[in-house]
């Protein structure tokens, strides 16, 4: 039989896709049983998303990098003032006397009273780590209430771009039709206006307004070019994020899952919770990451230009403004503050970087 | 079957008359987009109806506005003895509509009561797998949206019991649950939808082009779940696909639109034997046959031109650019669906 069945393969076309059936035997045939069904049932490794865009976040080693150095930076503007005996507007003086001899010091020199007193009582002083300024104040806790104040400028505009964007942009986003195009006209239109120019006059205009507001509240603490410089950034800067988190939203609502939830009868809110912001969160917490840098940067410009906030407190900007006059004789009063804008600068970018080729599933 | 005198207890679903126009800007103009126009068509209870047609020719746009997922521009709805939609129009009884003296449409009062609780009665299944499954959410949560938004449970435990049950029901491996919708491979995912649909226990859902997206011996094993999930729980489904041969499968009946209308209508058997309407013997003449001794044979009638653009429609029937047999009454005015015996309607005037 078998030799019949060899001679008929033999026999058939060259190109024809006949199987050799006698190669197999009936036990070939047999149907998978269940178990056999469920072991093909093969699925990777359950990973969230979160859990999933950090393990990925992990592996790049400019973003990890990008983290220490600000957790670093982070914790020495907190612990530092704790530490150093100075304070940051306090002109250094010996015995309850100025001591006129400690203007200008280079780092880790002493003044001449300094010395004397040291000399004399045996006590050790806390060294002027950066050397002091030409009103002899300390210059390193100078620069750590610098970058604390700058630092929470660049976070809490960030934040505040990310609150009015967020409901702007999912509003016009979400509702569509002629609702967002009145409100994109809108954002059209303040885009349209020079930022710099915005910024510079409502700065002017908020200094001498905002001042007999605040006066005995908690934000009279911050200082009134502080909160004028809040109040810019969120007026001006929401409008990119609005547009990102519109374009996102007429990206995802015309995904199935949206019309899925339509048809279920999930009511507006909750499709806007639960399908809509998840999806774009990613590009939300990325887009905000890279917000603080350019905030940061645009307020050592503004201090720069001597808009920012007001003396003796400081910020990054200012410190490099002031140490302009003495360029020449201390180029280290200008190369500390700038070296710091930069460091922050670079690690957030390179951490914003990170962290959207973790999280973007686009691009992955 | 015969029988077609429209009780509204035979019926689970009836579609009168719908219309679904999307005005599409030009320039300055706005012209309407007739996506569907003037389509009628009923469902039993526990039947399937199939719904053919070749691309863009509105069986997409039917399921979606019957359960209103569009407002649709016109029509009257009813499901289940309950007026779902009714935009007032009246028609005499060859479906035209009754003008009054002044040549304005009669309009009766208009209709359009809460979709919230209808939602819970109709569901649907989607065509691509890939995007109609929530990205961030579990299989569990996928599940359970519809026994959350409907308050289907009264514990945690319940909630959990269900989803399970469900699970079980697709054939899906309940250790999956915890699991999210890319893990899954197709087949699957379409498994989780129909769950999905399936959760708030629905009489009706539409199943929109549901196994297009799947390969062959996939679609095979998602068929027949579909047939077997009807054997049990009695469900009517809306089945739009392009597959005729699918079609032919699962259906109990099928309608052929061509360019937002319905062409013919009958008995699955029926229009696969013997079909009148020149375009459905065009479109059956393009299913491909398995055998190649009778392929070879069989001759495949091929329509010349392209399909008009649904923004210029041609007066009359819609066919008859194409058409082999129209004449002048063709470019008059659209044939009303006619029965030909055995409830096979068809709309064509020489044929």
């Amino acid at each position: 039989m078998q030799g019949t069945d060899r001679e008929q393969y033999k026999k058939r076309q060259f190109l024809s896709a006949q199987i050799d059936l006698s190669r197999f035997n009936p036990s070939s045939f047999e149907k998978a049983t269940d178990e056999e069904k469920k072991q093909q049932d093969v699925m990777g490794e359950s990973t969230t998303f979160f859990r999933d865009g950090m393990r990925r976040l992990r592996k790049n080693p400019l973003a990890m990098g990008s983290i220490i150095v600000l957790a670093a930076i982070i914790l020495i503007i907190i612990i530092a003032p704790h530490i150093v005996p100075y304070s940051y507007s306090e002109i250094i003086s010996i015995d309850g006397k100025r001591d006129k001899s400690a203007a200008n010091l280079a780092p880790f020199e002493y003044s001449k009273m300094e010395q004397q007193y040291m000399d004399r009582t045996g006590e050790k002083l806390f060294p002027h780590i950066f050397g002091t300024d030409s009103l002899s104040r300390d210059y390193f806790i100078r620069v750590i209430y610098g970058t604390r104040v700058s630092l929470s400028v660049g976070v809490v505009a960030a934040i505040m771009v990310l609150i009015i964007g967020l409901l702007y942009g999912s509003i016009a986003g979400y509702f569509g039709g002629k609702v967002d195009l009145v409100m994109m006209r809108i954002v059209d239109v303040i885009y349209s206006l020079p930022d710099m120019l915005i910024i510079i006059l409502l700065s002017v205009v908020l200094d001498q307004t905002l001042e007999p507001l605040i006066t005995g509240t908690v934000f009279a603490r911050l200082g009134v070019n502080m909160i004028s410089m809040f109040v810019v950034f969120s007026l001006l800067y929401w409008v990119g994020m609005a547009r990102l988190i519109r374009g996102q939203i007429l990206t995802i609502k015309n995904n199935e899952y949206v019309l899925a939830a339509k048809c279920i009868g999930t009511k507006d809110r909750q499709i806007l919770k639960k399908h809509i912001f998840p999806n774009i969160l990613s590009v939300v917490i990325i887009t905000t990451a890279l917000q603080v840098p350019s905030a940061i940067f645009t307020e050592s410009y503004l201090s720069f230009l001597g808009l920012g906030v007001s003396a003796p407190l400081t910020s990054l900007g200012s410190l490099a403004n002031d140490a302009r006059s003495g360029l020449q004789s201390y180029p280290h009063r200008l190369v500390i503050p700038a070296l710091v804008i930069c460091l922050i600068v670079l690690a957030l970018n390179l951490l914003g970087d990170g962290l959207r080729d973790a999280f973007d599933s686009k691009l992955n | 079957m015969a029988n077609e005198a429209k009780t509204t207890s035979e019926y689970l679903l009836e579609v009168e008359h719908l219309k679904q126009y999307f005005p599409v800007r030009q320039g300055f103009h706005t012209v309407m987009l007739k996506a569907v126009d003037d389509v009628s068509f009923a469902i039993r209870p526990g039947e399937t109806l199939g719904l053919v047609g070749e691309s863009g020719c509105g069986k997409t746009t039917v399921g979606r506005s019957l359960l209103r997922l569009y407002q649709p521009t016109a029509g009257r709805i009813t499901f289940d003895g309950k007026v779902l939609l009714d935009t007032g129009e009246q028609y005499d009884e060859n479906g035209r509509p009754v003008l009054d003296a002044s040549g304005k449409p009669v309009k009766g009062p208009a209709i359009e009561p809460d979709m919230f609780p209808f939602r819970r009665q109709m569901q649907m299944v989607f065509q691509d797998p890939y995007s109609s499954l929530n990205p961030r959410m579990t299989v569990e949560d996928i599940i359970g949206e519809p026994l959350d938004v409907h308050k289907l449970y009264s514990s945690k435990a319940e909630r959990r019991d269900k989803i399970l049950e469900l699970m079980e029901l697709v054939g899906l491996n309940a250790e999956h649950a915890m699991r999210y919708a890319h893990e899954f491979s197709g087949g699957q995912r379409q498994r989780i939808g129909i769950a999905r649909a399936l959760a708030v226990n629905p009489k009706f859902i539409v199943c929109d082009e549901a196994v297009s997206a799947l390969d062959v011996s996939i679609q095979a094993q998602v068929v027949n779940m579909f047939e077997e999930l009807q054997d049990k729980l009695g469900v009517a489904y809306l089945f739009i696909a392009h597959d005729l041969l699918v079609v032919h499968h699962i259906s109990d009946r099928i309608a052929v639109m061509y360019l937002g209308k319905v062409v013919e209508i009958a008995d699955a058997d029926e229009l696969n034997g013997s079909p009148i309407h020149p375009y459905t013997l065009s479109l059956l003449s393009a299913v491909p046959i398995p055998d190649p001794e009778t392929a070879r044979h069989s001759k495949r009638i091929v329509l010349e031109g392209d399909v008009p653009s649904p923004l210029n429609m041609p007066s009359g029937c819609p066919f008859r650019t194409r058409c082999r047999y129209a004449t002048e009454q063709c470019a008059a005015e659209m044939p009303p669906l006619s029965d030909r015996g055995d409830g096979h309607m068809v709309a064509c005037w020489n044929k």
